[in-house]
């Protein structure tokens, strides 16, 4: 009897979070526009959120796609259709792996950043402060911060695919002696324009989960040294899952 | 709710150990006047039943044991909690029934130091204290330099101006959060342990600055503080809190010569008395040679 009144307990509470998250996760979108109006404070958080991933985007970006290009080599050569490698290395980037590779790299990179950032905030009376200055610290801090991760994410998942493509080129092509012609021509007639519009909503998608989650855990975070570790964890465990199934949806939609 | 005949606490309610006389400041004269406040956190109640105010153009200190609930009547009064019953009445402004705009007007006419300055990290010293300009006026940026340096030049700290506040030490933090503070004109200065892990020197620096700017600026200043002696220099009446009550108020000499135990053990310091020095246990010598080693530390039986 007492466990089921735990349980219940337990899942009254994860609702009430999950409610929580998504009025804030509203509040910070509504919010948005009214903080592209001041863009300094949205281009400082682009450098933060995304200038700042730069390399950790290029240097993975470029060593899943030579992966790519060394598995889908070995397994399209076994068909005798290794002239396949560009659309497969091309399509298998911009609909899946970019968009969510990109996207849990930046989780794990910008996403624990601003929520530590937000959470020691916190922790250190900066945001008491503002209160205190009557300047509302959801308005000053987190929808300047959100809205630059919003921006950030869709560029740097870009930047990703096309470092991708040059890793699977490299491998492919350079390596392997696919044909250049045959890689980039194939590409060409194989990628349509719908294709790269999935991976920028996935893209966009994601941007918004991880950038609101991120957001929300800082924010929300105990004002303590073990309460911002463990929002910083949340952020990376919440933005995980939360994109690994808004891609299973966003793929079966598509597929659809 | 209306406010008590006597803005502050009475001699039989307020001191009841006569330590001193009552502050009687007038409701005409009170800035900031409590009446009937019940706050509660969780089930433990911080204050029941407080009545007090706070007079214009003065320095009050608000003193106690720690855990008496200090700090949370700053929080009350700035409107960062909000109180079980009773009224917070500031500048004759009922916080209660103000909306958040409202609240975040009334803050503007205050000013509030805390404990550790939260000056905002990411921010110079300079902008720090141009934070509260730039968001709240639009005043062009020639004006805003002058008024930040004009500012700075007062806590002494003009040639600072370009540091980041990790290269400050805890002193000169303190001071930049007071220009900071100061940089509205607010009506009302509310510190929150200002004192604390100061040097001498700094600490002189700290005290002699919250009188000039009592002052120099005709403002009004809450200060809430452990330290007895420094607060009692510069501070024209004093509350002291226990048990979510006013204990005492009076002029510091006043609480000095308290005959109270409670303020007595307060005012030298003791280390026991009605504040007792040991946390509630259960027998020393019965939990020392207590036969089940799994006994809890608390007394408490072990659970199976």
């Amino acid at each position: 009897m007492n466990l089921r009144i735990d349980r219940l307990g337990g899942l009254r509470g994860a609702l009430e979070k999950l409610g929580g998250y998504l009025l804030f996760s509203g509040r910070l979108l509504l919010a948005t526009p009214v903080a592209l109006l001041r863009p300094g404070l949205v281009v400082a958080q682009i450098y933060n959120a995304g200038a700042l991933s730069l390399a950790l985007i290029m240097f993975c970006g470029l060593f899943v796609g030579m992966v790519l290009g060394l598995q889908g080599a070995d397994l399209l050569q076994r068909f005798g259709a290794e002239e396949a490698l560009g659309p497969a290395a091309a399509l298998g980037l911009l609909k899946q792996l970019g968009p969510v590779m990109a996207a849990l790299l930046f989780a794990g990179r910008a996403g624990t950043a601003l929520t530590s950032e937000i959470g020691l905030m916190a922790a250190t009376d900066q945001l008491s402060a503002m209160e205190m200055m009557a300047v509302d610290p959801v308005r000053r801090v987190c929808v300047p911060r959100f809205a630059g991760a919003l921006l950030a994410l869709p560029l740097l998942t870009a930047i990703f695919i096309t470092i991708g493509l040059y890793g699977a080129q490299l491998v492919g092509v350079q390596l392997l002696g696919i044909d250049t012609g045959q890689f980039w021509s194939q590409m060409r007639s194989a990628v349509e324009l719908d294709d790269v519009a999935e991976g920028v909503v996935k893209s966009l998608f994601f941007a918004l989960a991880c950038a609101s989650i991120a957001v929300f855990e800082g924010f929300h975070a105990q004002p303590t040294a073990e309460g911002v570790g463990r929002a910083t964890t949340r952020t990376v465990v919440n933005s995980s899952i939360a994109v690994l199934l808004l891609n299973y949806v966003l793929t079966a939609f598509y597929l659809s | 709710m209306s406010l008590p005949s006597s803005p502050t606490a009475t001699p039989s309610a307020a001191d009841p150990g006569g330590a001193g006389v009552p502050v009687a400041a007038a409701p005409q004269d009170a800035i900031v006047s409590i009446a009937g406040l019940t706050y509660r956190v969780g089930r433990r109640t911080v204050f029941d039943g407080l009545d007090l105010s706070f007079r214009r153009g003065q320095i009050t200190a608000v003193m106690g044991p720690s855990g008496t609930g200090k700090t949370t009547l700053l929080k009350l009064i700035t409107g960062q909690v909000r109180p079980d019953k009773g009224q917070i009445l500031v500048e004759g402004q009922d916080l209660g029934q103000l909306s958040r705009s409202g609240l975040y007007a009334m803050r503007r006419r205050m000013g509030m130091l805390f404990q550790n300055g939260a000056l905002l990290t990411d921010l110079s010293v300079f902008e720090n204290v141009a934070f509260p300009l730039r968001e709240h006026t639009d005043l062009p940026e020639r004006l805003i330099r002058h008024v930040v340096l004009t500012k700075l030049h007062a806590v002494g700290l003009r040639g600072a101006a370009w540091l980041m506040p990790g290269e400050l030490s805890g002193g000169m933090a303190r001071r930049v959060a007071l220009a900071r503070a100061i940089v509205m004109d607010p009506a009302l200065l509310i510190y929150d342990e200002p004192f604390v892990g100061l040097d001498p020197i700094s600490l002189g620096v700290v005290l002699r600055l919250i009188r000039q700017m009592n002052d120099a600026l005709g403002i009004t200043s809450i200060v809430v503080s452990h330290d007895v002696q420094e607060i009692s220099a510069i501070a024209d009446c004093s509350y002291l809190l226990s048990g979510g009550r006013v204990v005492a108020s009076g002029r510091p000499e006043e609480l000095r010569s308290s005959q109270n135990e409670i303020v007595r053990q307060f005012m030298n310091g003791m280390a026991d008395g009605p504040v007792p020095f040991h946390f509630p246990a259960p027998d020393y010598a019965s939990q020392l040679l207590a036969r089940d080693p799994s006994a809890r530390i608390d007394g408490s039986e072990s659970t199976p």
